[in-house]
């Protein structure tokens, strides 16, 4: 069984996902983080593939894929990286990427080596769902990966349908009209959303994310949800940090307490 | 073969909308919406009266006399330098605020490099008393302050993209994020023939008003209505696509697409995404861009910032991989020594876009009778620093 429909199954609120950029803050760093954000407590960790252009992400995620394409990271060192990881850590692992690397790289031999290293599922935000069915779809499925889709405030109820019919794993609930990381609370409006999607039943557990930044923000979205996604917040966290594992430590500690 | 986008938005391999989930809604309600309300005699009768009375369309077909006889051919140079604004850009941010009105928008964003586009999208703003906020690099706001104060006079706010190589593409990035952030209220004007699906034909379309004009005068002049060749620069590439237009599918005519080959094609200071690119998705659509093996999008470079983007629209990927259009990449010094002579043979001093077209009579064949139609897309004013820079006159 995925990893992912496993948790899922297991747990059924209050699950944190943890974004990180791959290569970041330091090339090497990508294993001890993965590895101190699941010592930490969260249950999903998001890999970010960085890219030159990420039109979906805040300035804080730019930053770090800016950060991370200067140290050196790229599809085939993350690749290399990951190789054996699994030994390690148990968590389900999506990795997040723009799909222009992806396609340069080989779509199908991105598959492969995700299968190859223990990747569970991708989230691509420019690849929507129609380009998706037609050219993607069964190369996933062929590999056991789960593509994961985003919904908005915008997204129509008939859309949320059609998403929640292909989806597999969980739905990504973008939080608000926003790029990541774009703001701190939570209005009265995002909260009807939140709700509204609550009430649809849909067969997918739904995930919040962007604008999900603390133990405040993480509780209110996990009473409308199965839980939360924190990504801006946790790379800012570290970006500087001289003890990563306790940086780490304290962080994911403070977001899971319960007010 | 005939050109024509497909139902999806592909020219053949290159088009489409990769787009995020966010951005689905406005592109969906554009791509439901706008060829209807276009078609519409409201829509019609407004777009027809400002390309008139504001743009001051028909742009005049004017007989190179000079040029013609240093080359030995024929040439014709479409004047859209006389537009309003000084270049092609207007064309399209007229067609397309009438269009955002009508879509009930309240807010208008756009992208610029060398800031032609966002004195268009400023100037049509004002026109109509919308808001406007135009996404510039921090580079080139510093490379083009005439033209941020020209968006400025115009009540337009201009906001820095400092992320990235903050220049033309991570404008757009900025506006794609913006246009996320306010999906309902917003209308995103492009500049180019670039983007998710239907940017790139929309605007094609609106610019096509060149190639149609071109049609009428030169039977009136000619008593033909194709020309043998006609040239364009390409960066997005919406003035060739605009003098393209009705041609693409008049095989008898020659169409010569002229990229910035900046310090030459192989320096690594270039902009020739034709020979440079490989297939790829940059701003919402496949088409051919400049990139590293690691599928990251590189710098481009060249003289003029309004050709100094990666990549090409999917229409001109299209044309060059079916051999439709011929690619010609004219270097820097070339376009400046291109820019002078026009001015001393003509009177008319191009903008260094253009500049690059006019190079191209150097770089291609043709027979002493040939008829050459140049679309002269824009004006030089807004290039006098950067000739006074160069010097050599």
């Amino acid at each position: 069984m995925n990893r992912i429909n496993y948790l899922f199954q297991t747990k059924k609120e209050r699950i944190l996902s943890i974004y990180v950029t791959a290569g970041f803050p330091k090339l090497e760093d990508t294993i001890p983080v993965l590895e101190a954000i699941q010592a930490a407590g969260a249950d999903i960790i998001e890999i970010g593939l960085p890219y030159s252009d990420p039109i979906a992400d805040g300035p804080t995620i730019q930053e770090s894929n800016t950060i991370a394409l200067a140290n050196g990271m790229s599809i085939k060192k993350i690749f290399s990286q990951l190789l054996g990881f699994r030994a390690k850590i148990h968590l389900p692992v999506v990795l997040m990427g723009y799909l222009n690397p992806i396609i340069q790289y080989g779509v199908e031999e991105f598959c492969k080596k995700c299968k190859e290293v223990g990747i569970d599922g991708l989230i691509l935000p420019d690849l929507p769902m129609s380009h998706y069915l037609e050219e993607y779809k069964e190369l996933f499925e062929r590999y056991g990966l789960f593509n994961i889709f985003l919904i908005s405030p915008q997204t129509s109820e008939k859309r949320i349908l059609e998403v929640d019919q292909h989806s597999n794993g969980f739905i990504y609930m973008v939080s608000s009209h926003a790029i990541t990381g774009a703001k701190a609370e939570i209005s009265p409006e995002q909260e009807q959303y939140f709700e509204r999607v609550a009430g649809m039943n849909l067969s997918n557990p739904r995930l919040i994310g962007f604008g999900i930044s603390d133990a405040a923000t993480f509780q209110l979205a996990s009473s409308y949800s199965q839980g939360a996604i924190i990504g801006s917040a946790f790379i800012k966290h570290i970006t500087n940090s001289t003890a990563i594992p306790e940086d780490i430590q304290s962080f994911i500690q403070a977001v899971l307490v319960k007010e | 073969m005939m050109i024509k986008v497909d139902e999806k938005g592909f020219y053949g391999n290159f088009g489409g909308a990769y787009i995020p989930e966010m951005l689905y809604p406005n592109v969906e309600e554009l791509r439901e919406n706008w060829e209807a309300i276009v078609a519409s005699p409201t829509y019609q009768e407004e777009f027809q009266s400002l390309l008139k009375d504001f743009v001051g369309r028909p742009t005049p077909l004017y007989f190179a006399n000079r040029l013609s006889e240093s080359f030995g051919a024929k040439i014709y140079l479409k004047r859209e330098d006389l537009c309003h604004t000084g270049a092609h850009k207007v064309n399209n941010t007229v067609g397309q605020i009438i269009l955002a009105k009508k879509l009930g928008k309240k807010r208008i964003i756009a992208e610029t490099g060398a800031g032609q586009h966002g004195v268009a999208t400023a100037t049509v703003c004002a026109l109509m008393g919308m808001d406007c906020t135009i996404y510039m690099g921090e580079l080139d706001i510093k490379r083009q302050r005439p033209n941020v104060e020209r968006m400025r006079i115009l009540g337009a706010k201009v906001v820095p993209a400092i992320s990235g190589s903050k220049t033309l593409k991570d404008a757009t990035n900025e506006a794609m994020r913006a246009w996320i952030s306010d999906p309902v209220g917003t209308h995103y004007i492009i500049g180019s023939v670039v983007g998710p699906h239907p940017y790139p034909e929309m605007v094609a379309r609106f610019q096509s008003v060149i190639s149609e004009e071109i049609k009428w005068q030169l039977l009136s002049k000619e008593g033909r209505e194709n020309p043998d060749v006609v040239i364009a620069c390409v960066g997005g590439g919406s003035n060739a696509a605009g003098a393209f237009y009705h041609y693409y599918n008049e095989p008898s005519v020659r169409l010569v697409a002229v990229e910035a080959a900046g310090l030459g094609i192989h320096s690594g200071k270039s902009a020739a995404t034709s020979v440079l690119g490989k297939s790829g998705i940059l701003h919402g659509s496949k088409t051919l861009l400049m990139q590293t093996e690691d599928g990251q999008v590189v710098e481009p470079h060249s003289i003029s910032a309004g050709l100094d983007y990666p990549g090409i629209g999917p229409v001109h990927a299209h044309l060059h991989e079916i051999g439709r259009a011929e690619f010609v990449g004219v270097e820097d010094e070339d376009a400046m020594k291109a820019g002078i002579f026009l001015s001393r043979t003509e009177g008319i001093i191009p903008a260094i876009e253009t500049a690059h077209a006019i190079h191209a009579l150097h770089q291609i064949e043709f027979n002493a009778d040939d008829l050459i139609v140049i679309n002269l897309s824009g004006r030089g004013d807004k290039d006098l620093e950067t000739y006074i820079h160069w010097g050599n006159y």
